[in-house]
């Protein structure tokens, strides 16, 4: 492992010290917050696995039976009659935090007000039914795409955090306790050096 | 805030959801989508994308990954589920925490 490139003194180490000291710190609460953002991220990933089964399911048999009865309907007559305005789903928008992480939260405030945008004889009872199904199916689809971009986000973050974990294990901290062995190896040599030739200047003024 | 929900697909399947009040844009191929997300993404806050959809456009759609809004969900289309809501979570999954939970399911 490369060491450092700094001047072997007292100064140095000392700097090196705090250095270390707070790598040491800084490592071990990345590796806590790394260890909780991977429990939060098990429950919602398990969550979203559960809820997207269920709305899947539901969401192709509302879309299949709203094809069957769609096609009992002349084309245009059906395009002309979905494509009235209705009164949208308004949902309200907000920041939440996970971990430190922003993410959506999203609630449906206002439905629609029931009944149906269109009052054409010519669509079939089951075509309603099918606008029903997919008006109530609206809030767990939004739950999903809430809690499926959380799970984006958190994942996104576990990989940026373990990055910065890893720097700090395997680079950082073996970096900073080499050089700081160094220095050391260093100033004691230095000592030596400074006491030999002590023993000998007074070696020679005795003689 | 208030957010605006919209609907992404082919012709057939957003009818239904434009019935029942969310904004819908047809786009019958991966480079109409395209181009309607990227104009629409900064008005709404969710917007659904049928899968077929979805898949061809995974790359672009990373780019999302990285701010909480706008949330975009791929969601099957009429023609029933392809399995790539699950494979994105399981991809994730993957990407987090370097196993894949759901193996055995």
């Amino acid at each position: 492992m490369a060491r450092l490139n700094v001047n072997p003194t007292r100064m140095e180490l000392k700097k090196l010290k705090a250095r270390l000291s707070t790598a040491v710190r800084g490592h071990k609460l990345l590796k806590d917050k790394s260890d909780e953002m991977v429990r939060r991220f098990t429950e919602i990933v398990r969550k979203n696995y559960k809820l997207r089964a269920e709305t899947e399911r539901e969401l192709s048999e509302t879309l299949r039976a709203f094809s069957v009865a769609r096609s009992l309907v002349p084309v245009n007559e059906a395009e002309a009659a979905f494509s009235m305005p209705s009164a949208p789903v308004s949902a309200e928008c907000g920041v939440a935090s996970v971990m430190g992480v922003a993410v959506p939260e999203v609630s449906v405030t206002a439905g629609r007000g029931g009944g149906l945008p269109y009052a054409f004889p010519e669509i079939t009872s089951e075509a309603d039914a099918a606008v029903e199904q997919a008006g109530k199916l609206l809030p767990a689809m939004i739950e999903l795409a809430v809690t499926e971009k959380t799970m984006r986000l958190l994942a996104a973050e576990i990989e940026r955090n373990k990055r910065r974990v890893n720097a700090l294990e395997y680079v950082m901290i073996p970096q900073l306790e080499e050089t700081i062995a160094y220095i050391k190896d260093k100033l004691d040599e230095n000592e030596r050096a400074a006491v030999v030739r002590l023993m000998k200047v007074k070696g020679k003024a005795a003689e | 805030m208030t957010g605006k929900t919209a609907f992404v697909g082919d012709g057939d399947s957003i009818m239904v959801f434009k019935a029942a009040g969310v904004a819908a844009f047809a786009a019958n191929d991966a480079k109409k989508a395209r181009e309607i997300l990227r104009s629409i993404a900064s008005e709404y806050s969710v917007i659904f994308l049928t899968e077929e959809l979805a898949r061809e456009l995974n790359d672009f759609l990373k780019r999302f990954d990285e701010e909480p809004y706008p949330v975009i969900l791929s969601v099957p289309s009429k023609s029933g589920s392809t399995g790539y809501g699950q494979e994105c979570i399981r991809r994730a999954t993957e990407r987090a925490l370097g196993v894949d939970l759901f193996k055995n399911d």
